[in-house]
């Protein structure tokens, strides 16, 4: 594997590893939307960094990025807070107002001062292959601050999530640890930009965390195996866009993660639709075979094609046992026969002794 | 007679509209105490205010005698089941361990004490085969359940509890009612947001009617008259929950 495309894969992998994990606690907060705004609202940014240093070097588009961003959510909560305009639509607002000015900025800019040779608009789908080696260090350096600050918080991020008056009534400064959850979903997000771009980025950050939850109903869990879905299908992704010129990367790694939210809905244990269905199936089996019995024990004290009514065999099981359309199957199936306005007995019924 | 809680001249707005107005209560130390009233009335509100989770336009709350800011600890909440995520990944086992770390401090974690204590309230709900249960797969009884253990493990000296026998079933109600009535006899102050007026005579000592102003407030054989009632509910009061309580 030659040099540059084992940076690419790199990069790509912390990007998947660190917005996967962050991200889920935003989406534990079921505030993955914000993250959407974040990501559009940081355009303006990238570009007005760029047009005030003249540097294209990621650090510097990147703090332009988290700033606009930043400011686009100060802007979603004063409105909230003072106008009758709910969050959905605050955030709405933000969203499309920031990344019109950020997309007029980007083509004004193209005309006049070389912003295509800067490759500003690899912000827009992303380009793994503008990675350098010194972006994969200010992404790890990031990152591992920002994931420490998950682990040296752990409980209280948790509990906050989970349930934020509990955690005020506790004592936790909770104004304060909202602040810092938010400042991990901009890190979380700006740390990718480069490689997945400002329209597609969200998907990043709830992907990898709806399909964690799958496969794990522990907080813990759910975090690292997040990170795990983020890494693979960063790296992946980062593989196959290499694979043809100009591929860009941040629609590969959003379909590879879509492949993978499919897969776990359809097959992670517990929680999966095959899983499931299997539940059902099994359950209803073992409900047949309870009425079944009840018709057998009721088959000894009765002549053979003797009828008992519906009530009489949902007595014996309970309220809860579905017994008229499990003897309706039955029926179907040639176990059971019905005469009608009298009741159900076995088509086959044990000897009698 | 001591007081837990003493409220005076409380007023708490969302948005320029008054939810609790000017509302003065006194809630007894080591009784079981019912705050009762219309929807919109500031019920969970009040809790809230005391509990220093919403922030009143004026008035004072003294929680044992000082400021509940110092007291943090010693007040355990247990909020309306229906505010919380129920799909969060954790357990049961997890929740009521969240009750311990208030005690536990900043940069550590739970240790074996406060594992013992979760064990403990968890046996007391009778929830301890479910303890590695995803709370995602409770009853709602059972979730009920799992929030009053994370406030036992708390080990708190007053207990506020938000509806908590809201659309429960009955053995969960009979088990949360068992469970409040050995915290009183360990001399712990206990407060109900509650709903069903016909049990209020049989549950509880104190009682507040509450519907934005408090209506009246006192032992539940004074305070829990039916004129009293008629003025919190409005005309909207059913006569029969009356004649039961003023038999």
């Amino acid at each position: 594997m030659d040099f540059t495309l084992r940076i690419v894969m790199t990069g790509a992998a912390l990007l998947g590893l660190i917005s996967g994990s962050l991200g889920t606690l935003a989406v534990l907060r079921r505030q993955g939307l914000i993250g959407d705004t974040v990501a559009h609202a940081a355009l303006p940014g990238i570009v007005l960094a760029f047009l005030l240093s003249g540097s294209k070097a990621s650090v510097v588009l990147q703090l332009g990025a988290a700033i606009s961003g930043t400011l686009a959510m100060l802007w979603v909560q004063s409105v909230v807070r003072t106008t009758r305009i709910r969050f959905d639509a605050a955030l709405g607002m933000a969203l499309a107002v920031f990344f019109g000015l950020g997309v007029v900025l980007l083509s004004a800019a193209q005309h006049t001062a070389g912003a295509a040779q800067a490759g500003l608009d690899r912000f827009l789908f992303g380009q793994a292959a503008t990675l350098l080696r010194e972006d994969l260090l200010t992404m790890a350096v990031t990152g591992a601050l920002a994931l420490g600050l998950v682990l040296v918080f752990w409980k209280e991020v948790k509990l906050v999530l989970f349930d934020e008056a509990y955690a005020a009534a506790l004592g936790l400064p909770v104004r304060w640890l909202q602040t810092l959850l938010i400042i991990l979903l901009v890190v979380a997000i700006v740390i990718g930009l480069q490689t997945v771009g400002v329209v597609l980025m969200i998907a990043v950050i709830i992907a990898p965390a709806a399909a964690a939850r799958q496969w794990s109903s522990r907080y813990g869990r759910v975090l690292l195996l997040a990170g795990l879905f983020g890494l693979l299908s960063g790296a992946l992704g980062a593989w196959i866009s290499n694979l043809a010129p100009r591929l860009p990367t941040g629609p590969i790694i959003v379909l590879l993660l879509t492949v993978l939210v499919l897969l776990s809905v359809l097959v992670a244990p517990a929680r999966g639709l095959l899983w499931q269905r299997y539940r059902r199936r099994r359950a209803r089996a073992t409900a047949q075979q309870a009425v079944v019995a009840v018709l057998q024990e009721l088959a000894h004290h009765h002549p053979e094609d003797y009828p008992h009514p519906t009530a009489t065999i949902q007595a014996a099981l309970g309220a809860n046992v579905p017994v008229e359309a499990i003897l309706r199957d039955l029926e179907r199936r040639g176990k059971v026969q019905h005469k009608p306005g009298q009741g159900w007995h076995l088509t086959n019924p044990p000897h009698t002794p | 007679m001591s007081w837990a809680i003493e409220i005076e001249d409380l007023t708490v707005a969302y948005q320029q509209q008054p939810v609790l107005w000017d509302v003065d209560v006194v809630i007894p130390s080591g009784q079981m105490t019912a705050i009762v009233g219309p929807n919109g009335a500031g019920k969970s509100t009040l809790l809230k205010a005391v509990l220093g989770i919403v922030r009143p336009a004026a008035g004072r709350i003294r929680v044992l005698g000082r400021p509940f800011r110092a007291q943090e600890r010693r007040v355990a909440y247990v909020p309306q089941r229906a505010d919380l995520d129920w799909d969060f990944p954790a357990t049961v086992f997890d929740v009521a361990l969240m009750g311990t770390y208030g005690r536990v401090g900043w940069l550590r974690r739970p240790g074996p004490a406060e594992h013992a204590l979760a064990r403990t309230a968890l046996e007391r709900v009778g929830m301890t085969n479910l303890a590695d249960r995803p709370i995602g797969q409770l009853s709602g009884g059972q979730q009920q359940r799992v929030l009053l253990a994370r406030a036992l493990a708390q080990e708190a000296d007053i207990y506020l509890l938000d509806e908590p026998f809201q659309g429960v079933d009955a053995p969960t109600e009979a088990t949360l009612l068992e469970v409040l009535r050995w915290l009183k006899q360990q001399g712990k102050t206990i407060v109900v947001v509650h709903h069903d007026l016909s049990t209020v005579a049989e549950y509880f000592d104190w009682v507040v009617l509450l519907n934005v102003q408090c209506i009246a407030c006192g032992p539940v054989g004074e305070a829990f008259t039916p004129d009293n009632l008629r003025r919190t509910y409005g005309g909207r009061m059913v006569t029969p929950v009356l004649s039961t309580t003023s038999a």
